[in-house]
């Protein structure tokens, strides 16, 4: 294939499809402007750390778009610092969770008999311990000095559900006909997986990874707020904490504070829960229309 | 005719196990009893029956997708079950299968360029892509999508039932086989449809010489394509008549084979009204779980003779040459 051909293929014809599913192009364009604004943002603007007493709680103006803090610093310069670190801690925790959901799920249908007991007898134990509480237990034991930390405990609690998922989606898949011309073809195991088995749930699969990266988020800010995670650096869950226990509870003034990493943080979770509906296009050629 | 023999099914029993009910036991379920049989190099036998008899069963007993419970299957005079790796990967190649229901066998994320080419490369048929196109096209072009630059790019959903079924003969083309199990090939396309499919398929067989089974519960699909071959009727799980084509379906053995042959429409209005249908003692096939004892015809037979077919399984008679038939009747002809 011409190296023309497979840029076209990888980069072009997935904008065509997702352009063709509205509420997806708008989630896209929104998820791409935040994902820029928070990582390519603060090389522009720097996060700003100087306390300024005489500009305290100020409103929006053209000079703090977003307005101050309780100690006159930028809000809008902390959005733009704070996002990357939420984002970061949530892909890998996304990831961490479905790479262990898909390949122990696919195991499990896929082997059968004794390891599928096995493996589904553990999903089923985490399965039944509620998530939050035992992530403030572990929080609070396990010293979680940099995000990278964070986002294994929160990724290593939040495969089984997927799994189960998986399991029997490669459990139907796995009888299709398909799959026995191609074991009748010797096309090996790793093909059969790899190449027959899964594409077939890619789109179910990315989704997942999306909505597990949207459940991190929501765990690693409920663990900031609560003040169980002191890891330091700048972040949109340590903003809401300390604009709740500085301002919000005594100052009317600080509600641009507060609500700044707020919506910032909902507005992730929105574009990227919408843009789910245009993946469905590109990794299932059955919904492409017009082809 | 031994010598000659691609594959042997040398007394091949399959059961499955089956709970019934949360406190029931376990029950065996026999679904091919006894089967013996054996398919000369490039013959075509066809494999008829009603559903559930074990037809398909058969076949995937054939082409090693699933293990006989006990016997052996033969491969050019291996035991494909006791094969070293080589000889496995051997007979793994050279016996392929066409599935039933085009929709379900093939995969829809894979072009058709991908679902042809996928043996191709495992197998080191070919080495590179420019490779790989051009067997796939001569692939496409000899199941009769033409031209075939139309179809290696499209995907099976942007294909019709009857071309989907070509893409998945190609497909069992593609390790150039010796021996092609057809479960049903063309029972789920459309009637105008079919005739082409055969005729693809015995041209295919003519050009590449390949020998087939042929299952199929259609008596007019099997005469039609099977009458140079032999028809094996099967009835549940057993084969109780097997013979060439043109005397089995003119000279039935079998009360069994009868009784199908009589289920058939003329054309014919006149003929059809003048048939008077055989008077099956019961009209209720026996369920798989609880085989009557003797032969397995014998609650439904007209012919049944009290104290011998409830009592003994029959033997194959060979009353004429070549002409096989398990039934009493024939015993000592």
């Amino acid at each position: 294939m011409k190296s023309r051909e497979i840029v076209k293929r990888i980069f072009w014809e997935p904008l065509v499809i997702i352009s063709r599913d509205k509420a997806g192009l708008i989630g896209f364009i929104f998820l791409l402007s935040i994902l820029l604004l928070s990582f390519v943002g603060p090389y522009f603007v720097k996060l700003d750390t100087e306390v300024k007493l005489d500009k305290i709680y100020q409103f929006p103006s053209r000079e703090h778009i977003l307005g101050t803090d309780n100690q006159g610093r930028d809000i809008f310069s902390q959005i733009v610092n704070g996002g990357r670190d939420v984002i970061i801690v949530a892909f890998l925790a996304g990831l961490i969770s479905t790479l262990i959901a898909v390949s122990l799920g696919s195991l499990s249908a896929y082997a059968g008999g004794f390891t599928d007991t096995v493996i589904m007898f553990i999903t089923e134990i985490i399965l039944t311990i509620p998530q939050f509480p035992l992530l403030a237990v572990l929080a609070a034991f396990v010293r979680l000095t940099n995000p990278t930390m964070l986002a294994f405990i929160i990724g290593f609690l939040g495969w089984p559900a997927l799994a189960r998922a998986i399991r029997s989606q490669v459990l139907s898949i796995k009888e299709r006909d398909y799959i026995e011309a191609a074991r009748v073809l010797d096309l090996g195991r790793m093909h059969i997986i790899f190449s027959e088995i899964l594409p077939n749930m890619l789109s179910y699969i990315v989704i997942s990874l999306i909505m597990a990266m949207t459940g991190a988020v929501y765990s690693q800010v409920g663990l900031i707020i609560l003040g169980l995670v002191p890891f330091y650096g700048h972040n949109w869950g340590l903003m809401i904490q300390l604009a709740w226990t500085r301002g919000a509870i005594f100052y009317k003034g600080s509600i641009f504070y507060i609500l700044s990493p707020i919506i910032a943080i909902v507005l992730f979770q929105w574009s990227a829960v919408t843009f789910t509906r245009s993946l469905e296009g590109i990794f299932n050629p059955r919904l492409r229309a017009g082809e | 005719m031994e010598d000659r023999a691609i594959i042997q099914l040398d007394h091949v029993s399959k059961s499955f196990t089956v709970r019934s009910g949360i406190f029931g036991g376990r029950k065996n379920m026999q679904v091919i009893g006894d089967l013996s049989l054996s398919i000369g190099r490039g013959e075509v036998l066809c494999l008829v029956g009603e559903s559930g008899c074990g037809k398909t069963t058969t076949g995937k007993l054939i082409v090693g997708l699933i293990k006989p419970t006990s016997g052996r299957i033969l491969f050019e005079g291996k035991d494909i079950w006791s094969m070293n790796n080589e000889e496995f990967k051997d007979y793994r190649k050279a016996v392929q299968i066409i599935h039933q229901d085009p929709y379900s066998s093939l995969n829809p994320v894979h072009r058709i360029y991908n679902i042809l080419s996928a043996p191709l490369f495992r197998h080191g048929l070919v080495r590179n892509r420019s490779e790989a196109e051009e067997k796939v096209l001569d692939l496409l072009d000899r199941v009769d999508l033409t031209p075939p630059g139309d179809f290696i790019y499209k995907y099976p959903h942007q294909l019709s039932g009857g071309q989907r079924q070509r893409v998945a003969i190609a497909r069992s083309l593609t390790l150039n086989p010796k021996f092609i199990v057809a479960d049903e090939a063309v029972s789920m396309l459309d009637v105008s449809i079919r005739l082409s499919i055969i005729e693809l398929l015995r041209r295919l067989k003519e050009e590449m010489n390949v020998t087939f089974l042929f299952i199929t519960h259609d008596l007019a699909m099997a005469k039609y394509f099977g009458w140079e071959g032999r028809i094996a009727v099967m009835y549940l799980g057993r084969i109780v008549e097997i013979g060439p084509t043109p005397r089995v379906i003119e000279n039935p053995l079998h009360p069994y084979t009868k009784a199908l042959l009589m289920a058939i429409p003329e054309a014919d209005p006149q003929v059809t009204r003048n048939k008077t249908p055989m008077k099956l003692r019961s009209l209720d096939i026996p369920s798989l779980l609880n085989l009557p004892p003797g032969c397995s015809f014998n609650p439904r037979c007209p012919f049944w003779i009290e104290g011998t077919c409830d009592k003994e399984v029959p033997d194959m008679y060979e009353p004429e040459n070549d002409h096989y038939v398990s039934c009493f009747l024939f015993r000592g002809k």
